[in-house]
């Protein structure tokens, strides 16, 4: 397949994939929203109002960057398990295996198709927060390129999860008993210096604590971690989960007997 | 149709072996070659390896052994090309049952690289072609089973392979649609598509397919000219009906004959034997014959004797996951 073939295969996917998540923008743009506008409100404005500084900010500033962080990788990863369970289910994923395209492309078009919706996702929630309080950024590029990185790096986990998954009771369970718990614990809701030193030990053992703190650090310049630790280890997982999926893809005996 | 084309066969299929996981040989080594222009039965009971061999060509399957050519084009070494050459039409439907039918076919230009100017024109060609560009804007759920069937139809010619693949494609199809279905087939073969049909109708195949290959347990066990296959018959029923009512089989001599019913009976004719006798005797008898035909056991007969199955499909052991093998459903079809 020449180059061209291949960028209008990638754009074919790429714009079914928008299709999909915007068409049913109740289920998957609308409850984030709501979620992390009631976020705002109970741990920013009610609960914050009493808790005071962290880190040298407002509470709710401080909160702020954990909670788009959440959505953002929640949603990239969660549209990707979903959309590519749901084409392996109906087997109409059967449409691109049967077409040259290659498999790297199939790869990407469904991780740019999650990273999109994590990112409208997480627009979303940052104008919403703006209701709420100021957000100062303290640098661009750190923080587009965190939100970016993670949410390329969940959607691949996503993709992981759907290939593995039998049932869709399994595209929930890694969300539901990995990912929720944490992110909880990955510092979107406190500084782990409020931990002692033996947590704080154990809480740097979670991945989602460098990308979480590092978005932070991009907005309001404070991390609990080492920003070069954060996109280092980030950019390592990156690739590390796109040649598994790759691999899953051309190997993996759950899409071709 | 390039001078290369014709030189080079459609598809080449050598030593084809294919063992699943569970250890069930599903292909034993198979040979097989289609020439450009064919239409070609891929014929056999549930089982035998017709889906498996397709899954293969269409990289659904990953074979054992072997080697695949389609227009020259290995599978192996050069898949896009190869790829490029073919259209596949499966048994089950295998589109997103929430996308328009236009999105589908469209998208499917799209993932072979066509132009999108290129995918809009094709797709409103062949839509309009199957009947369903009224139906473009409408959810793929919300058709009916036969349209269904002419959208893979549809999604598999939008790149107008050169090689079109279709399992069983007119299972559960009613008649009406069915014929319609054999038309528009006859018209892309007669333009130049070389079609390969997997069925378990053997009337489809014999009103079709200049060529068949018959595949049980994993081998080819015949692989010829329709013509030549008829050709092999030993022995054939016709049945009469008469105008008055009969209280017994008519004797003749040299011919085995049952009554049916008051007005019906059949008479066995063996390979050599001239129906002018039958004839014959018939109007010496004073039987007034107002109608005869051929029992429905041509093909059938010999796919029988060929594959040993005369058995229900559903007892043999299957390891893929063809449906079951349909029974008739009307007028002359003949289910295997």
């Amino acid at each position: 397949m020449e180059f061209r073939e291949q960028w209008i295969a990638f754009m074919t996917l790429l714009r079914k994939e928008i299709r999909r998540f915007t068409r049913i923008w109740v289920q998957t743009l609308l409850p984030p929203a709501i979620t992390m506008a009631l976020y705002f409100v109970i741990f920013g404005k009610l609960i914050g109002s009493r808790i005071g500084d962290m880190g040298g900010f407002d509470y709710i500033q401080f909160v702020v960057p954990g909670l788009i962080m959440m959505a953002v990788l929640t949603n990239s990863y969660s549209n990707v398990s979903s959309s590519f369970f749901s084409a392996k289910f109906q087997k109409s994923i059967e449409e691109l295996l049967v077409s040259p395209t290659p498999n790297y492309i199939i790869l990407l078009g469904y991780c740019l198709g999650g990273v999109a919706r994590g990112l409208a996702v997480g627009v979303a929630v940052t104008i919403l927060s703006l209701f709420f309080t100021d957000l100062p950024i303290y640098s661009w590029v750190i923080t587009v390129s965190i939100v970016i990185l993670t949410a390329v790096l969940f959607a691949l986990a996503g993709f992981i999860n759907a290939m593995f998954a039998n049932t869709f009771d399994d595209i929930s369970i890694v969300p539901t008993f990995v990912l929720t718990p944490l992110t909880y614990l990955g510092g979107v809701f406190f500084s782990i210096d409020l931990l002692s030193e033996f947590w704080q030990g154990v809480a740097q053992l979670n991945p989602i604590l460098y990308m979480v703190n590092a978005f932070r650090y991009g907005m309001l310049g404070v991390s609990d971690v080492n920003i070069g630790l954060a996109f280092g280890g980030l950019v390592l997982c990156v690739i590390v989960l796109f040649a598994v999926g790759l691999h899953l893809l051309k190997n993996g005996k759950r899409l071709r007997a | 149709m390039s001078e290369t084309d014709i030189m080079t066969a459609a598809l080449s299929i050598r030593n084809l072996t294919k063992v699943y996981g569970s250890g069930f040989h599903a292909l034993k080594g198979i040979s097989l070659e289609v020439q450009p222009g064919d239409f070609f039965a891929l014929l056999g009971p549930n089982g035998a390896g017709k889906s498996t061999t397709i899954g293969i060509l269409c990289s659904l399957v990953r074979k054992t052994e072997g080697e695949v050519e389609i227009f020259g084009h290995n599978i192996d070494t050069h898949f896009s090309q190869a790829k490029k050459e073919v259209g596949i039409v499966p048994q089950e439907f295998n589109f997103s049952q929430f996308e328009k039918v236009q999105d589908i076919v469209l998208q499917q230009g799209g993932f072979y690289g066509l132009p999108k100017r290129t995918a809009i024109v094709q797709t409103e060609k062949y839509l309009k072609k199957l009947g369903l560009w009224d139906k473009r804007d409408t959810p793929a759920r919300m058709l009916s089973g036969g349209m269904k069937r002419r959208l893979m139809i549809a999604r598999a010619l939008v790149h107008e392979p050169k090689l079109l693949i279709l399992d069983e494609p007119t299972a559960g199809v009613d008649i009406e649609l069915r014929r319609s279905m054999w038309e528009f087939l006859r018209e892309i073969n007669a333009a130049g598509t070389t079609i390969i049909l997997t069925t378990h109708y053997l009337e489809e195949a014999e009103s079709l397919c200049r060529h068949v290959a018959i595949i049980d347990q994993g081998r080819i066990v015949k692989n010829t000219t329709i013509r030549s296959l008829l050709k092999e018959l030993s022995r054939e029923v016709f049945i009469f009906d008469c105008a008055d009512s009969v209280w017994e089989a008519p004797q003749i001599d040299g011919f085995t004959t049952h009554l049916l019913d008051e007005h019906s009976f059949e008479v066995d004719v063996q390979k050599g034997q001239s129906l002018n006798r039958v004839f014959e005797a018939l109007s010496e008898q004073g039987l007034n014959i107002v109608s005869m035909r051929n029992k429905a056991n041509r093909l059938e007969e010999l796919f029988v004797a060929m594959t040993g199955n005369g058995q229900p499909a559903d007892d043999q052991t299957d390891n893929e996951e063809a449906p079951a093998a349909e029974s008739s459903t009307g007028g002359n079809r003949r289910g295997v």
